[in-house]
Formats: C-alpha cells, structure tokens, sequence
C-alpha cells in the first residue's frame, strides 16, 4: 500500500511513462477481449441487407431490433418456429430449482463433513470429489436408463435431477472448504448452549456462509445455464433448454444465413449468466479468497 | 454432602492412543478445582469429557449425584468457557449471551432480565448491541463468561479463559474471576498451565502429567508437600530447589549431607525423620532458604555457601548458589549483602524441606 502511494506521490518521468506504458497495453488487451462482442452486438442489430454489404466491424448504419425480436418469439428450430422464448423460460425453471437444491444439499454436506465427522467421513469426501472429475459423457448411457426407470426421462425434474446429482461434488467441495476454517470451538459452545444439530447449522452456519453461498450459486448457474450435453441428452421436444434451442436456431436455418438473429439469439442466451456476474460478481471475488472467521 | 463431580476410572483414548488413565477426581459444591498441568498433558480433554463434548472409553462421570456418563452436554446442566471464547461471530453481544436460553425456550422476559442482571455484574451493558468483532480481547473474555453465568448450572467449565489476555488484564480478570466464585457460591473446574493462577483462585489442584493424576490436593498441600519431583518442580516460582544428597543416620534424626562447589560436604540435621534411603533429592522452597540470622527456629540449620550470581527483583534479591550439582535458588531480603563470587552464610529451615527418591521421583517424607 505505502509502496504504490510513494510512487504515486514521486512523479519522476520515467515513472510516468511506465505507467501510461502499462495502461496502454492493458487497454489493448481490453480491446481484444472484447471485440467479438463488439462484432456481436454490432451485427444483431443490422439488417441482414447491411450485413452482406457492410463491413464486419462497421458501427450499424441503421439500428434495427427486427432480429432481437425474430430471436426471441420467432426464429425456427427445426419445425416450430417461436423462437428462443419457451426455451428460455424452460431453462429458468430448470436452472432454478437445480441451483437451489444442489446449493442447499452442498451446504449440508460440507456442514457434516466438515464440522461432524462420523467414521469413513474423509472417505465420503474424496467419492464427492472424485464425482467432479468424472467426464459427462462416461455417464450419459448409465444415466439414461436411470431417468428411465424413474420415470422421468425427457422432463424438467429429469434435467434437474440430473444437475442436482452432477453439482454436488463442487458445492459440497465449496461449502466443506469453508466450513473447516471455522473453529470447532463454536460448534462445542453451541452444544453445550443446547443446540443440536439443524439449530446450529441454521442460527451459526448459515448466518456466515454469505460469500461461499453466492460463490455457489454463480458457479452452479453458470454451469447449468450454459450446460449443452445434458441438455441435448436427456430432453424432448417441448423440454429443451435454451442452449439446445439455440443451436437448433443456428444450425436449421434454410437458404440465406440470418447472421443478425444468431448472435442475438447467442447473447438472449447468454444474458443471464452475464447479469449474475455483474449483480454478485464482487461477492464472488471475496467469496473465493475469504479466510477462516474471526470469533 | 454428595460430591456435584464424581469422575471413576475416566480412560480416554483418541484411536490407540491413551490421553487420559485412570483418572479419579470428586468435588464438593463451592469447590473450585483447578486442572493444571504442561501442554498436551490432556487438561482440555478432560474437560471436554466432563462436557460431554468428547466420548469417554471407560469409567463415569457423575454431576449432581446422576450419572452423566452417556447425556448429552446440554442436558449436564453445564457451561462452559473455551480458550478461544467461541463467541457466535455473526451475533450481537446480546444475542451470544441469550442464545442458550433462547434454545431452550426461556421466556423473553426471562431473558431480558437475566441478560441485564450479568451484563450489569460484568460490566458489559454498553456494548451489547456490538458483534463479538468489535471488541477487545478482554471484552469478549467477559462476554464469554456471560454466557455462561446466565446459565445458572451446576457447573462451570472454563478452559484457560485468561491465556489470551495481556498479563495486566489477566490480574484483573483473575480477582474477578476469584470474585464471581465467592459471591455466586458456584463450582467450578478450571483449566489453566499458568500456576500462580492455580495457586491463587483453587480451593482443589489436580496436577496432570502425561495423562495421570499426579497429586490432588488443596494449594498448601500442593505447594509444602508436593507428591512427587514432577510437581515439586511444576508448582512454584522459582522452581523448588531439588538437590541430590547423601544421608547418615544420627541419634534423634539424620544428617544431610550436601556436596558444596569445591568438593567440601555441609551438613544439615534434620531431626524430624528417620527412615530415609541413602540417597535422597532434598527439595528446598527458594524462601526456605534465608541469609543466615535472618531465620529463627530449632529447625534453623546454617551451612556457608558460595556465590554465583545475585538478581535484585524488588522486593527479594534472589541469591543463586552452586549445591550438589546444582543452581540452587534462595529467596533473601532486598538488603542482602551477597556478593557474587563471596561466601555467605545461608539458613536452611528443614521443618519445610521434601525428600524424594532419586529413581522413583516419589515423595519420601
Ligand atoms: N481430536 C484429537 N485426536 C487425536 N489426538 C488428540 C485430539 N485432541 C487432542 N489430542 C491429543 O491429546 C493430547 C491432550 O490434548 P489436550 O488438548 O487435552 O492438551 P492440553 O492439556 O489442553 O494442552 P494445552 O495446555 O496446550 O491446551 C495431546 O497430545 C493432543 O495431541
Ligand atoms: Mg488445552
């Protein structure tokens, strides 16, 4: 902290120079990052006819929100032709409930495997976490027949069955992790206070658990918003998530190639992900490094 | 009276290990006992098992004349004050006290009462709406304790509740503590490996050595006629002095024989004993040794010694002297003449002194 003050402070021209130096590259890299954005952005908001003429990186000469509104209530994917609207609701429903019970399940687990080891607990542990690492597509066909025999192949609660299973691994690895750097102490001072179990995980845990839960929640919708293999794997027609829809958009256009309705379709799809990180992205930053609780 | 603690054979192991064997431990109401003992040696342990935080492998602990071998903490009609205050971090100073209370479905009004009557005896009430964050150590030290005191138990576990605090406060806190005791008439077990705060609040000391119960007994018993050489050394500062030495037998008593620097013998008469081994450890108090003329009684015995380093501590000028292989300490007034390097004449009273046998460490005496 002193460190940068004082070179802030010693306004020396070689220092100056640095500075702008470092900005200018930073900026540059900005820039690049950025750019497909740009392209994105830029396009959705062209018309097909301007598309074919212009320039890709041309500012649009005319803004037109024609493909906006093709994208969400009328592009065709496959046969039907409402665009990405039902899909995007069926993501909703989906992502929703799926982020919500494998966030509460992890913080469960996390809370007993961390705080009330029982015999085999690190064992438990280590089968959670080899679960993260297992590739998807080993278990597509195991899955298939058990969504089968529960009846709910080709459903929402199928898809969020699935994802509840598939993101316990990571949330409990979470919730476990930043529940070992909160002393014992406090769980024994509760008990002899008479609190049991739940009572102690609802009035000291959760109460603390703030940035892991959001850390949690961005980690689990992002992974289950942007999901595509489960997604095209265990859906039918009707219970398709948006990326599925998508795809079907991008790739069953006959004839000309609606470049504008793509990307606006593309980034309908990706809004969402992109506003959970601009509403809790800093929680998500302190979450990630928070160190043990100070009593 | 029925003892309010009675704990039988405790054993208690982690795995294969052994922490604690055999313990065997009874207190009064009114007692205060203090568990002290070196790091490690299981104090906390035991004091968990007394909590019920920790499962004992055999025996039984008994609180209140009901066997509590197998209950739950919370329904041992304890409290407890942990070494790191384990304060709920997300709760006001309020809310920490009457979080117990509110578990177990006391009345508001109750609560409200109670919480005012302990933050008024701890001196807490302007800082009950802050989080335990926002305090000093020796704040939350004294919220700590009100969420005990509110408790009203029949017992009170504290482990070491003054290690983290400066040595001003600790005094503080200790006459406090000292305080509470007497005026609430509770009981109360007390972990600690600071040993003046085990001499000064105790009215019981169990010393723990590796898991065994060295000596139970109160302050002066621990203190005059410690059990073994592990406690003579562990209680007291300066450390009693232990000294190898020979012994004769002689009419009425024996003479101690002492190899003085230089290879001379000074010899002591003590006329108390007469069945002592040849070879003892005399264990003399650094104040049972006085600059010779400063000590009367017939159990007053004068030897010269030489020496080797005199410390001025204010009010006592600690006199540092080379004997049977030994720094031996002696506790002299502040006036003294000793010079360093001169002799001096030095009285030992023998009615305090403890022998010990040099193999088994047990006391002799
Ligand atoms: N959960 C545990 N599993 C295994 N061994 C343990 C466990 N808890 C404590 N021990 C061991 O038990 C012994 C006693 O520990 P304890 O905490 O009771 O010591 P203590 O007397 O309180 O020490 P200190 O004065 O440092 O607090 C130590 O050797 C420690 O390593
Ligand atoms: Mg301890």
């Amino acid at each position: 902290m002193t460190d940068t003050a004082l070179h802030t402070n010693s306004r020396s021209p070689g220092v100056i120079v640095l500075r702008w130096g470092l900005f200018l590259i930073l900026g540059l890299f900005a820039l690049f990052y950025l750019m497909p954005l740009f392209v994105m952005l830029t396009t959705s908001l062209k018309s097909l006819e301007e598309i074919r003429t212009g320039s890709l990186v041309a500012l649009p000469r005319e803004v037109t929100f024609e493909a906006w509104r093709t994208a969400w209530s009328g592009a065709c994917t496959g046969i039907q032709c409402e665009g990405l609207r039902p899909y995007f609701w069926n993501s909703v429903i989906l992502a929703i409930p799926a982020v919500a019970i494998s966030t509460i399940l992890g913080a469960m687990n996390g809370y007993v495997i961390a705080q009330w080891k029982f015999k085999g607990a690190n064992f438990v542990f280590s089968l959670l976490l080899f679960g993260c690492f297992i590739p998807f597509q080993v278990v597509l066909l195991p899955m298939a027949r058990m969504l089968g025999l529960l009846g709910i192949a080709g459903t929402i609660p199928g898809l969020i069955f699935v994802h509840v299973i598939y993101g316990l691994g990571f949330t409990t690895l979470f919730f476990r992790n930043y529940y070992v750097t909160i002393p014992a102490e406090l769980v024994k001072a509760a008990k002899v206070d008479g609190a049991g179990f739940f009572r102690i995980f609802w009035s000291i845990f959760l109460p603390l658990s703030l940035p892991i839960i959001v850390v949690t929640i961005i980690w689990q919708f992002t992974q289950i918003w942007n999901d595509f293999l489960f997604g095209v794997s265990f859906s039918q027609a009707g219970t398709q998530p948006v990326t599925v829809a998508l795809n079907n958009i991008v790739n069953s256009t006959t004839g000309v190639k609606e470049y504008n309705v793509d990307m606006a379709a593309a980034i309908i799809a990706a809004l969402p992900t992109l506003l959970v990180y601009v509403v809790a992205g800093k929680y998500f930053i302190r979450g990630l490094t928070a160190g043990s609780v100070k009593g | 009276m029925a003892p309010i603690l009675d704990i039988k054979n405790l054993y208690k192991s982690y795995g294969t290990v052994e922490i604690l064997k055999d313990i065997n431990v009874a207190i009064e109401p009114g007692d205060f006992l203090v568990l002290v003992g070196p790091s490690g040696c299981g104090k906390s342990t035991l004091l968990n098992c007394i909590a019920g935080l920790e499962p004992i492998t055999s025996g039984s602990i008994a609180i209140g004349g009901k066997d509590m071998t197998h209950v739950s903490p919370k329904d041992r009609d304890i409290a407890m004050v942990f070494q790191s205050y384990a304060l709920y971090p997300t709760m006001s100073v309020a809310k920490n006290i009457t979080f117990g209370m509110k578990v177990r479905g006391v009345d508001q009004e109750t609560q409200d009462r109670k919480l005012k009557e302990v933050a008024h005896q701890l001196q807490i009430t302007d800082y009950l709406n802050r989080r335990p964050g926002q305090l000093s150590g020796g704040q939350r030290q004294r919220v700590a304790m009100g969420r005990a005191l509110v408790r009203d138990p029949k017992l009170f576990l504290f482990d070491e509740p003054l290690s983290n605090l400066d040595a001003k406060l600790r005094v503080e806190m200790r006459a406090e503590i000292k305080k509470l005791h007497h005026n609430l008439g509770a009981t109360m077990v007390y972990v600690t490996h600071d040993q003046i705060e085990a001499m000064t609040l105790a009215t019981k000391i169990v010393v723990l050595k590796g898991g065994i119960v060295q000596q139970i007994g109160s302050p002066s018993e621990i203190y005059n006629r410690p059990a073994n050489l592990f406690v003579a050394d562990f209680m007291g500062s300066p450390a009693m002095n232990l000294i190898p030495a020979k012994t004769k037998r002689n009419g009425t008593g024996m003479l101690i024989e002492i190899e003085r620097a230089g290879g001379e013998i000074i010899t002591l008469h003590d006329h108390h004993t007469e069945s002592l081994p040849e070879n003892v450890i005399i264990g003399v108090r650094p104040e049972d040794i006085a600059e010779a003329g400063f000590r009367a009684g017939e159990d007053v015995q004068e030897a010269e010694c030489l020496v080797d380093m005199v410390e001025h501590a204010g009010a006592d000028t600690y006199v540092v002297s080379h004997l049977g292989g030994r720094n031996v300490t002696a506790r002299l007034h502040a006036e003294t003449s000793a010079h360093p390097g001169e002799a001096l004449k030095l009285a030992f009273d023998l009615s305090k002194v403890s022998y010990f046998a040099p193999d088994t460490g047990e006391r002799l005496n």
